[in-house]
């Protein structure tokens, strides 16, 4: 039982700047899916017909083939084809942020098909382009709904992101398994692993849950969506 | 009335959803201050006449002049101006759900009229204060009862200075006993001489703002006139408020 004590503690350091490397990938990959998420989103909601084939097309392909793939596809395929020489953590962030792109867009295009239609003719009324409209009052009501769906869709990529050590990035579970194999400690440094994992999850819902709370709305009832 | 007092003048507006003709050739000329008000069975037209009236709905044809001069409604930045001078009123308030009463005011102020803060706030402090609100600045929409938002409503299209106003049965969404302090604002601003066309089944409001009433069936105006003219027995506008007098008991 020392032994075992002592090999966590010489193992946890290691394991928690993983931790660090996973949640720099899922952060660069949710802020990415973000910034594409609900520009896609709006493109499905406002845009022209072709806009709306071609983000449908994009979001029918990430979501039907499985993260693997997709790593192994852009790290060996398209990104080597593209003469872009990433990092496996900059590959990983990449394609879980495209990923999770898809998802998002889906999350916003659904809190922007919720809100009363009404205000946007209310904004038109008063002069405001359709620009000024989606960013000053569609985006501000649609984002906020869209929190707990967000924050669901953030648990996902964290644990989606231990797929990353196929590519060799050097994040929790990679070197969990590289420590586990070496001193045959396989139940301890997976539990451990594990729990890294569990800290990351429960403060990012956390810290989406304040958020959440900070920006209500007093008597706006969130019908969720 | 000369030709210059013409404000907004509209011939031949229609409109079609999936091939049903809803607005058959509608004209309109409003003079400033004039108020028209369109009666008529559900299912008229006066909702998508209004909203074509500002292009919310684009109509399948139609001509517009504001103040004579014409409006290609085709030209997004030429629409955009129309409509900052064309403001109206809903039936379900479309307040921004996300902003005060104060912030639902300032809005297009500072996005529009490119106000700076301080004055945008002022202006809407004023407005607000008009209708009576200067004590809710502060509250969201849900915060607020439907007299109450039709109110903010009404304070942020005026804000804008428009030289129309569009009303689209602005009471009807309300509580019988919240009809009256919506109406003593319309009231106000007929005072005021605001030039509006307004949707409404108020009895009330019809025969005492009324310069001339619209009554609207199947997508065209099939009598128009004064109250005075209209209103007399053995016209479709006089049965039309008979009926509506027997649904809420008011006096004509
Ligand atoms: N977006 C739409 N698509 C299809 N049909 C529509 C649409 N909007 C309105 N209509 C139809 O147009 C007709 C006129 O509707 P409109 O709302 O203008 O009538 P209204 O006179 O305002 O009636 P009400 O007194 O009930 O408000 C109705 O038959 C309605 O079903
Ligand atoms: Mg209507």
């Amino acid at each position: 039982m020392p032994e075992i004590i002592a090999i966590i503690k010489d193992a946890l350091p290691y394991l928690l700047s993983g931790g660090l490397i996973t949640a720099g990938i899922v952060t660069g990959a949710m802020a990415l899916g973000l910034i594409l998420g609900l520009s896609m989103a709006v493109g499905r909601v406002y845009g022209s017909t072709a806009v709306k084939r071609v983000i449908g097309i994009y979001v029918w392909f990430f979501q039907g083939v499985p993260i693997l793939v997709l790593l192994f596809l852009f790290y060996f395929g398209v990104f080597n084809y593209m003469g872009l020489n990433l990092s496996a953590v900059s590959a990983v962030t990449v394609v879980l942020g495209m990923t999770t792109a898809a998802y998002q867009a889906n999350i916003f295009r659904g809190a922007i098909l919720s809100l009363p239609q009404g205000q946007f003719k209310a904004a038109s009324t008063l002069g405001m382009s359709d620009i000024q409209t989606i960013l000053a009052i569609i985006l501000p009501q649609a984002l906020r709904l869209s929190i707990p769906a967000w924050s669901n869709e953030f648990s996902i990529v964290l644990k989606d992101s231990a797929l990353a050590f196929v590519l060799g990035a050097p994040e929790i579970m990679a070197r969990a398994k590289f420590v586990a194999s070496r001193t045959y400690q396989h139940l301890p440094i997976y539990i451990v692993a594990g729990l890294i994992y569990f800290i990351l999850t429960w403060a990012g819902v956390r810290a989406l849950a304040r958020l959440e709370k900070t920006v209500r709305i007093p008597g706006y009832s969130n019908k969720g969506i | 009335m000369t030709r210059q007092d013409t404000i907004l003048r509209v011939e031949n507006i229609t409109k079609s959803f999936n091939g049903n003709p809803i607005l058959r050739g509608v004209d309109l000329t409003l003079r400033k201050g004039e108020i028209k008000i369109l009666v008529g069975p559900s299912g008229g037209g006066k909702s998508t006449f209004l909203q074509c009236l500002n292009c919310l709905i684009s109509p399948d044809s139609g001509q517009f002049w504001l103040e004579e001069r014409p409006v290609d409604i085709f030209s997004k930045k030429e629409l955009y101006r129309y409509r900052q001078q064309v403001g109206m009123i809903f039936q379900d308030f479309n307040l921004f759900d996300h902003l005060t009463a104060m912030d639902n005011v300032t809005l297009a102020l500072r996005k529009v009229k490119k106000m700076d803060k301080k004055a945008a706030l002022a202006r809407a402090i004023v407005e607000l204060s008009q209708v009576g609100l200067e004590d809710k600045t502060r509250l969201y929409p849900a915060e607020l009862s439907g007299g109450q938002k039709q109110r903010v409503a009404i304070a942020r299209a005026l804000a804008m200075d428009p030289k129309v106003l569009l009303l689209d049965e602005p009471t009807s969404a309300l509580d019988p006993d919240l009809t009256g302090e919506v109406i003593d604002v319309i009231r106000n601003l007929a005072k005021k001489g605001m030039t509006m066309v307004m949707a409404t089944h108020q009895i009330s409001l019809i025969r005492t703002l009324a310069d001339e009433i619209l009554f609207m069936e199947a997508g065209v105006v099939v009598e128009k006139g004064s109250p005075k003219t209209l209103l007399v027995p053995g016209t479709r506008s006089q049965g039309f408020c008979d009926k509506l007098n027997s649904l809420s008991g008011e006096g004509i």
